[in-house]
C-alpha cells in the first residue's frame, strides 16, 4: 500500500541522471512509473533512491526520421502513441497494440520505453518491438549504444542494461517494403495482463513478404521470438497454407504454463488463432488500432 | 501556519529525507514539505485536506483516485507527491465555480450516474479529460475512456448517459 | 383562478416528489462535489494510524512473535498481539452464527491473509513499516482448500480450538418431505441430474473497509464511525465483546462506498481500533486495503450442488431434491437469520408450483476467509435461484422442451396465491407469464431462435438463455427471523416541525440505494409534504431509532413500511388537529393530498403545514403537544418481486471468448418509490451478475494460496466489457401486505441474472451435450467446453504446472 522510504532526485539533464546511478547498491529510473510504483507499494521492489527522469528536456518524442526509422523517446507516453496519426499512418502493429496497453489513464503516464525496460513478460510493447526488429537506445557515460530487442531482455524483469545506464530511445528499423500487421491480444478485461498476446509485423514488396516478424506475450519466461513462424512466410506471397504453416510454427515456439488464465493447450491455441487472424486481415487491410479488446 | 509534531529525537530526523516542493492545486498555489515516498492521492487527501479523491485498490487497477495533472487524467496512487513540483492539480473540488456545477457534474446528478459517490469524482475527471479533447464523443468513446475506473454500484449505463448529457450541454454552451 | 366546490385541491403528487417520482437525488448534491463524509474522511484531534500484519500462510501454528523491532520505530504507539488480546479476553469474539471467530490469532492462523497483530502509530506509512519488523514463526500445517478435503477422514481439524469439534462439518440441516419427494421420483417418467459450482466471489465495493474509533476517558463514551450496514447490531455485539455499557457505545456510519453485504459483519480489526483507541485514549483509525479486504472479509457463495428434478414426460415438475455443501471459511460468521444455517436456500423453486421437495444442506471448515453470506445475495437466495434456474434448464434440455414454454407450463398461476412452497414459504402475489411474454418479446424469441439455426449452419454459435424467479425480500417477520436473537423488524422516527417542515431518521443505513431520497418521497405520499421539505438521516446509533440494517433487501420492505406507517400515526394526529382548526368532529373530516377538509364543504380546509403549526401552537384540550412519533414495523411476512432475465450472447469458437448481443430485464417489484434509483438498482446487480457470470471469482492453489485477493486477479468487468441493459417495468403486481405495494428490489438482478448468461452459453453450445460450465465462463473453460465436449468444473485448488 505504501512504499518504503527511499531518496529521490529529479534532475534536470541526462549528464545528471547518469551521474547519479552511481548513488547506491540499487537505483531505479523512474519515467511514467505505472509499473516501478506499484511494485514499490506492495514492498516488491525497495530502491534505496529514484533517479525522476520526467524534467529531462526533449524525450518525449515520437518521429520518423529521414533514414525512415521510427524513433521514440523515453518520455513518449503510450497515450502518445495511441493518439498518433504517424502510427496510424505507418505502424500497423504498433497502432493496433497502443491501445490495448493496460487502461486509459495508465497509458497518460506509461512509457513505451519504460515498458520494455521493465521487461514483463507480460509486456505488450516487447512482443510488437522484437517483431519489428527494434532497438533500446542505451546512454551511459562512456556514450550512447543500440540493443536489439532480442538481446535486450535475459529474462523476468531482467534486461542487459549497465547500472549506469539510461535507456532514452527506441528505435524501429526503416521498413523495405510495406507494413502491414498487427497486435492481437486476450484480455479478460481491459486492464488485464495478457493471457496471450501475438505481434505480427509484415512488409511486402509487390505479392512478396520481404519482411517478417511475430513475437508472442505471455507465454513463456519473457517474450518469445517466433523466428521459424517468421522465415515460413518471407521470401513468397502471403497464402493460406504459409499461414498456417507460420501459425503452427508460432504455436510451438510458445511455452506456456497452465495456470488460473488457463491451459498450456489453450494458450497455444490462441496464439495459432491470433497468427491467423492478424494475417487473414491482409497486406491491405491490416488490424488496426481499433480498440478490439480481446480476439478480432 | 504552526505546526506541533513530536519530537522524535535527532535520529529519526536523520532518517527522514524531505523534499520541498511547489505545486497549484485547483488554481491554488501550495507549497510543500514531504518525504519522497509519499503519494499524490495522499497529499491530497492528507497535506492539502480535499478528501473528494479517494483511494480503492492498492493495484492501480480500481481508478478512484484520478486527478488531472496538467490536464492529463492519471491515478493519483500510482504518482509521487513530489512529482507534481511545478505542475498543475485539478481534483472534484476544483470542477464547480464558486457559483456554478461544471456540466459534468450536473450531468451526473441529471442522469442518475452515481450512488454510493466513491468511484464518481474519478469518473467525472476520466471524462473531463475526454471532453476537453474529444467534445462530441460516442457511446463507444466514453466507454473506452473511462475503462480505467471501475464501478460496481450503476452498471456504467447511466455514467454514460451522464457524461453524453454533459457533452451535450457544453456543446450548446460553447 | 376559481374553483368549484367539488374540484380537488389535492397536490401533484408528482410534482411535490411523492412515489413514482423519478426525483433527483438529495445525495448526489455533495458527492459531485467530493463532499462525501467516508470513513477515511473523517478526521480527528490526535488520531492515530493503525496497520494490520496479516499471515502469509494458510494453516499453519504460531511458534512465537517477536514485535520489538516493532515497538522501536519512532512514530510506534502500539503493538497488539493475540497474546495481549487474550489477557483482555478479546483474542476471540461470537460471530453472528453463534461460532466464534480469532481477532487475532493465538494459537494457529486458519486461513491466508488472517490477522495476526496491529500496529498503531503516527502515520499509516510508518505502521506499515513497523508491520514488516514484526517475526512472526510458524510451523506450517497441510491445508484445506475445499469441502471434500475437509471432509477427508485423514482431514487436519481446523478447529481444533472448539472444545466438542472431531471434525470440520459445521452443521448438517435439512427441511421439506423427504418421503413425499422420494415417491414422487418413484412415479417419474425422467429424472434431471445436475451438479456445479457457485464459486466463491466478493462483494468488493470500492471502499474498503475501516473504522475510525475514539474512546473519550473523560465521558467513558466509545464513538466509533465505521463503515456499517448495520449500525445498531454492532452497538449490541460491541457491548458484549468489549463489555462497554449499550447506552456508552455510539456508533455512526458515515457515507458508505457500497456495501453489498461486506459491511454487515464485525471485523477484527473494528475491535482492535477499538481496543487500541482504549488503551491509547486517542482516536484510532484503520482503513483496509483492497488486498485486506479481498482476503479477509465476509465473501459470498462458494456452495456447492447436487440437484435433481423428478419429472413428468409432459414437463410437469413433480418434486426436487437438492443437497448442498457450504465452503465458509475457517470461522462460521454467516450474517443472516440464526434459524437457517443456510440461509434462506429453500426458497428455491417458489415461482414453480411443485408438490413436494427435500433439501439438505451440509457446512465444511476450510483454510479460507469466514463468510458465504454477502454480495447481494439475500442470504443464499443468489444460490438457490441460480441452482433453480440451472436445474430447470438441463431438465428441460432432458424432457426436448422449449425452455420458454417448460418454465411457463410450471408457473405459479395468478390466481393461485397465496401460495405455500413445498420448502414451507408463502408466496403472496405475482404475474409470471406476464411477466415472461415482455421478455420474450423484447428479446424477439421467435426470431432469435430461427437467427440461431441459420447461424449454426455458418459455424457461428448463438445462444439465449431465460432466467425466472421470484425471491423473499424483507427479512423479516418476527415468528421466524432473527439474528443473535434480535428480531428483525425496522423502524422510523417522523418529527414534523411547525412549520410544516420535517426530519426523518431510520434503522436502515444506505450505501448508494438513495434513502435520503426515496424515503421523503413516502412522507409526501402518505402526508402531502413536499419531499424537499423532509431531511432523511441513517445511521447514527445515538440519534437514529433502532433498526437492524439494510442489506438482503430488506429496507424498502421493512423500513419503508415503518416511514409509511409513522407518517399515518402523525396523520392520525393531524386530523385531530385539523378537526380543532376547522371546528368540526373528526367524522366529518376527510384527506386529500396535502390537507384535510369538511366533507360537507370541501373548499373548507387546512393544509397539513396549518396542523403542524396547530400543533405546537393551537391545541385542542387534552392533546399532547407535538407532531412527532415513531413507529416500528414488524413484517407479516417477505415481499416478493418476481423477474425475468433474458441474454443473446455469441460464442467464438476458437478463442472461447463470448460477447453479450442483448441483455433484457423484467422485473415486477411492485410499486416503484423512484422510478430511476430502482433501475439503478437492477443494472448495478445485472453488472454483478455480468460480472460473476463472466469472470470474477476468488480461488485457491494447492498451497492455500488466495488467487483473487487484488484487482489484477479479482476482476470486475470495466465500462468496456459491461453489456447495455434494457429494462422493463410494464408489470407491476402491487405487495398485498406492504403499506404502500413496494418490495424489495436491489438484488434480483444479482440473484436471477447470473443463470441467464450462464444458460446464453450452455445454449450457444448446445449441440456439444455439454451440461455445466462453473462460473466463471472464462475463455479457457468455455473452449475446452466446446473442444473436448466435456463439463468443465472450476472449484479449487486451480490447476497449475
Amino acid at each position: 500500500m505504501f512504499p518504503s522510504r527511499f531518496r529521490y532526485e529529479a534532475p534536470h539533464s541526462l549528464d545528471e541522471a547518469i551521474g547519479l546511478l552511481h548513488g547506491g547498491d540499487y537505483v531505479k529510473v523512474l519515467a511514467g512509473g505505472q509499473s516501478l510504483v506499484p511494485m514499490m507499494k506492495l514492498r516488491f521492489a525497495s530502491p534505496e533512491m529514484i533517479v525522476d527522469i520526467n524534467n529531462l528536456p526533449g524525450l518525449a518524442y515520437h518521429r520518423t526520421d529521414p533514414d525512415g526509422s521510427l524513433r521514440i523517446g523515453a518520455l513518449c507516453r503510450h497515450a502518445d502513441l495511441e493518439r498518433s496519426d504517424l502510427l496510424k499512418g505507418t505502424q500497423p502493429t504498433m497502432a493496433a497494440a497502443a491501445p490495448l496497453v493496460a487502461d486509459p489513464l495508465v497509458r497518460n503516464r506509461g512509457t513505451l520505453v519504460g515498458s520494455l525496460c521493465h521487461a514483463d513478460p507480460q509486456g505488450d510493447w516487447a512482443s510488437v518491438m522484437l517483431a519489428l526488429g527494434g532497438s533500446v537506445i542505451a546512454q551511459g557515460p562512456g556514450g550512447r549504444r543500440a540493443i536489439p530487442l532480442a538481446e535486450f531482455v535475459t529474462g523476468p524483469f531482467q534486461n542487459v542494461l549497465e547500472h549506469d545506464e539510461i535507456a532514452v530511445e527506441a528505435v524501429v528499423p526503416a521498413a523495405r517494403g510495406v507494413r502491414s500487421g498487427g497486435y492481437l491480444k486476450l484480455e479478460r478485461r481491459v486492464g488485464d495482463f495478457a493471457t496471450v498476446g501475438v505481434a505480427v509485423a509484415i512488409e511486402t514488396s509487390g505479392s512478396t513478404v520481404v519482411r517478417a516478424g511475430i513475437a508472442l506475450t505471455g507465454v513463456g519466461g519473457s517474450t518469445i521470438g517466433a523466428t521459424e513462424a517468421a522465415e515460413a512466410l518471407t521470401g513468397k506471397p502471403l497464402t493460406a497454407e504459409s499461414v498456417g504453416q507460420a501459425a503452427e510454427l508460432a504455436a510451438a515456439a510458445a511455452r506456456p504454463r497452465t495456470d488460473h488464465r488457463g491451459t498450456a493447450e489453450y494458450k497455444r491455441q490462441l496464439v495459432r488463432v491470433f497468427v491467423k487472424r492478424i494475417l487473414a486481415a491482409g497486406p491491405a487491410t491490416a488490424a488496426t488500432g481499433e480498440p478490439a479488446e480481446r480476439a478480432a | 501556519m504552526t505546526m506541533v509534531v513530536d519530537d522524535l529525537g535527532d535520529e529519526a530526523a536523520d532518517e527522514f529525507p524531505v523534499r520541498r516542493i511547489k505545486f497549484s492545486i485547483n488554481g491554488r498555489k501550495k507549497a510543500a514539505e514531504i518525504e519522497p515516498r509519499l503519494l499524490l492521492a495522499d497529499l491530497i487527501r492528507r497535506g492539502v485536506g480535499l478528501t473528494g479523491t479517494h483511494r480503492g485498490c492498492d493495484t492501480t487497477n480500481c481508478g478512484a483516485c484520478t486527478v488531472l495533472v496538467d490536464g492529463r487524467a492519471i491515478k493519483s496512487c500510482t504518482m509521487l507527491a513530489v512529482q507534481v513540483d511545478g505542475r498543475e492539480v485539478t481534483t472534484v473540488e476544483g470542477l464547480a465555480t464558486a457559483s456554478e456545477l461544471h456540466p459534468i457534474q450536473e450531468g451526473f446528478k441529471q442522469e442518475h450516474g452515481l450512488q454510493c459517490g466513491f468511484c464518481t469524482p474519478g469518473m467525472m475527471l476520466a471524462a473531463k479529460e475526454l471532453l476537453d479533447r474529444n467534445p462530441d464523443p460516442t457511446e463507444e468513446d466514453v466507454r473506452w475512456a473511462i475503462s480505467g475506473n471501475l464501478c460496481r454500484c450503476t452498471g456504467y449505463q447511466n455514467i454514460v448517459k451522464s457524461v453524453l448529457w454533459a457533452a451535450e450541454k457544453l456543446r450548446a454552451e460553447a | 383562478m376559481t374553483t368549484t366546490a367539488n374540484e380537488s385541491r389535492a397536490l401533484d403528487e408528482i410534482k411535490i416528489g411523492g412515489l413514482g417520482s423519478s426525483r433527483k437525488r438529495v445525495e448526489d448534491d455533495r458527492f459531485i462535489r467530493g463532499k462525501g463524509n467516508y470513513t477515511d474522511d473523517v478526521v480527528l484531534p490526535g488520531m492515530l494510524h493503525m496497520e494490520i500484519l496479516r499471515s502469509p500462510l494458510p494453516h499453519a501454528r504460531i511458534k512465537s512473535i517477536d514485535a520489538s523491532r516493532a515497538w522501536a520505530l519512532p512514530g510506534v504507539r502500539l503493538v497488539l498481539t493475540g497474546e495481549m488480546m487474550a489477557t483482555r479476553n478479546l483474542a476471540w469474539m461470537p460471530t453472528l452464527s453463534y461460532d466464534t471467530q480469532a481477532v487475532l490469532a493465538t494459537d494457529k492462523v486458519r486461513f491466508q491473509g488472517q490477522e495476526v497483530a496491529c500496529v498503531i502509530a503516527d502515520d499509516p506509512y510508518i505502521a506499515k513499516d513497523a508491520c514488516e519488523l514484526i517475526d512472526v514463526d510458524y510451523e506450517p500445517l497441510p491445508v484445506i482448500v475445499n469441502p471434500w478435503q475437509g471432509l477427508d477422514p485423514d482431514a487436519p481439524v481446523i478447529r481444533d480450538d472448539k472444545v466438542n469439534q472431531a471434525d470440520n462439518v459445521i452443521y448438517n440441516w435439512e427441511v421439506g418431505d423427504k418421503a413425499g419427494t422420494d415417491r414422487a421420483f418413484e412415479r417419474a417418467d425422467v429424472i434431471s441430474k445436475l451438479e456445479l459450482h457457485y464459486p466463491r466471489s466478493h462483494p468488493s465495493p470500492i471502499e474498503c473497509c475501516g473504522s475510525v474509533a475514539d474512546f473519550n476517558r473523560a465521558t467513558s463514551k466509545l464513538t466509533v464511525y465505521m463503515t456499517s450496514q448495520a449500525p445498531h447490531i454492532i452497538r449490541a455485539a460491541v457491548a458484549m465483546v468489549a463489555e462497554i455499557p449499550e447506552q456508552m457505545i455510539r456508533i455512526i456510519s458515515p457515507d458508505i462506498g457500497g456495501g453489498f453485504g461486506n459491511k454487515v459483519p464485525i471485523y477484527p480489526g473494528y475491535v482492535c481500533s477499538i481496543l487500541a483507541s482504549i488503551l491509547l485514549e486517542r482516536p484510532v483509525k484503520w482503513i483496509e486495503d483492497k488486498t485486506g479486504n479481498l482476503i479477509s472479509t465476509g465473501f459470498a457463495r462458494d456452495v456447492y450442488l447436487k440437484g435433481e428434478m423428478a419429472l413428468r414426460r409432459d414437463g410437469k415438475i413433480l418434486g426436487f431434491r437438492m443437497h448442498t455443501d457450504a465452503d465458509h471459511g475457517a470461522f462460521f460468521a454467516d450474517a443472516q437469520p440464526s434459524k437457517f444455517k443456510i440461509g434462506l436456500m429453500h426458497s428455491a423453486f417458489a415461482a414453480y408450483d411443485v408438490p413436494v421437495a427435500h433439501l439438505t444442506a451440509r457446512g465444511v471448515y476450510t483454510n479460507k476467509a469466514p463468510g458465504g453470506v454477502a454480495y447481494r445475495c439475500s442470504f443464499r437466495v443468489t444460490e438457490a435461484m441460480f441452482f433453480q434456474e440451472r436445474m430447470v434448464q438441463a431438465a428441460a434440455d432432458d424432457l426436448g422442451i422449449d425452455q420458454a414454454a417448460f418454465r411457463r407450463m410450471n408457473f405459479v398461476a395468478d390466481d393461485d396465491f397465496p401460495h405455500r412452497t413445498p420448502l414451507g414459504f408463502l408466496t403472496d402475489s405475482g404475474q409470471y407469464a406476464k411477466c415472461l411474454d415482455v421478455g420474450l418479446k423484447a428479446i424477439d424469441y421467435e426470431n432469435f431462435r430461427q437467427e440461431q439455426a441459420e447461424a449454426r449452419k455458418r459455424g457461428r454459435l448463438l445462444g439465449l438463455g431465460i432466467s425466472t424467479m421470484t425471491e423473499p425480500l424483507g427479512a423479516g417477520n418476527s415468528r421466524e427471523y432473527d439474528i443473535l436473537g434480535i428480531k428483525m423488524f425496522d423502524s422510523a422516527e417522523l418529527k414534523v416541525h411547525m412549520s410544516g417542515k420535517a426530519i426523518l431518521r431510520t434503522g436502515a443505513k444506505s450505501q448508494g440505494q438513495g434513502h435520503e431520497t426515496t424515503w421523503a418521497q413516502i412522507i409526501a405520499h402518505e402526508l402531502g409534504i413536499p419531499a424537499d421539505d423532509v431531511v432523511v438521516e441513517e445511521g447514527d446509533t445515538d440519534t437514529a431509532p433502532f433498526g437492524m440494517g439494510t442489506y438482503a433487501s430488506r429496507s424498502t420492505p421493512v423500513a419503508g413500511a415503518a416511514v409509511a406507517m409513522v407518517a399515518r400515526k402523525i396523520r392520525a394526529k393531524a386530523r385531530k388537529l385539523a378537526a380543532h382548526l376547522l371546528e368540526v368532529s373528526e367524522e366529518d373530516i376527510e384527506w386529500e393530498l396535502g390537507r384535510f377538509y369538511v366533507r360537507s364543504s370541501p373548499q373548507t380546509g387546512v393544509s397539513i403545514q396549518e396542523c403542524a403549526m396547530a400543533a405546537y401552537s393551537n391545541m385542542p384540550d387534552g392533546m399532547e403537544p407535538g407532531l412527532e412519533n415513531t413507529a416500528y414495523y414488524d413484517p407479516p411476512n417477505l415481499t416478493w418481486p418476481f423477474a425475468v432475465y433474458i441474454v443473446t450472447v455469441e460464442v467464438d469458437p476458437e478463442t472461447g471468448v463470448w460477447d453479450v448481443l442483448k441483455m433484457v430485464a423484467v422485473d415486477d417489484c411492485g410499486v416503484r418509490i423512484n422510478p430511476m434509483i430502482v433501475e439503478g438498482q437492477i443494472m448495478g446487480g445485472l453488472t454483478e451478475a455480468y460480472a460473476m457470470a463472466s469472470m470474477q471469482f476468488i480461488t485457491f492453489d494447492a498451497d492455500g494460496n488466495c488467487v483473487g485477493s487484488n484487482y489484477m486477479d479479482y476482476l470486475l468487468p470495466t465500462a468496456w466489457e459491461t453489456p447495455g441493459f434494457e429494462l422493463h417495468s410494464e408489470v407491476v403486481t402491487p405487495c398485498p401486505h406492504h403499506p404502500i405495494g413496494a418490495k424489495g428490489i436491489g438484488e434480483c438482478a444479482a440473484v436471477g441474472g447470473p443463470a441467464a448468461f450462464v444458460n446464453a452459453v450452455m445454449d450457444a453450445l448446445g449441440e456439444t451435450g455439454v451440461r455445466n460450465i462453473d462460473m466463471p465462463l472464462l475463455p479457457d473453460r468455455v473452449w475446452e467446453a466446446l473442444t473436448y465436449r466435456r463439463d468443465v468444473s472450476g472449484f479449487p485448488p486451480v490447476r497449475q504446472d
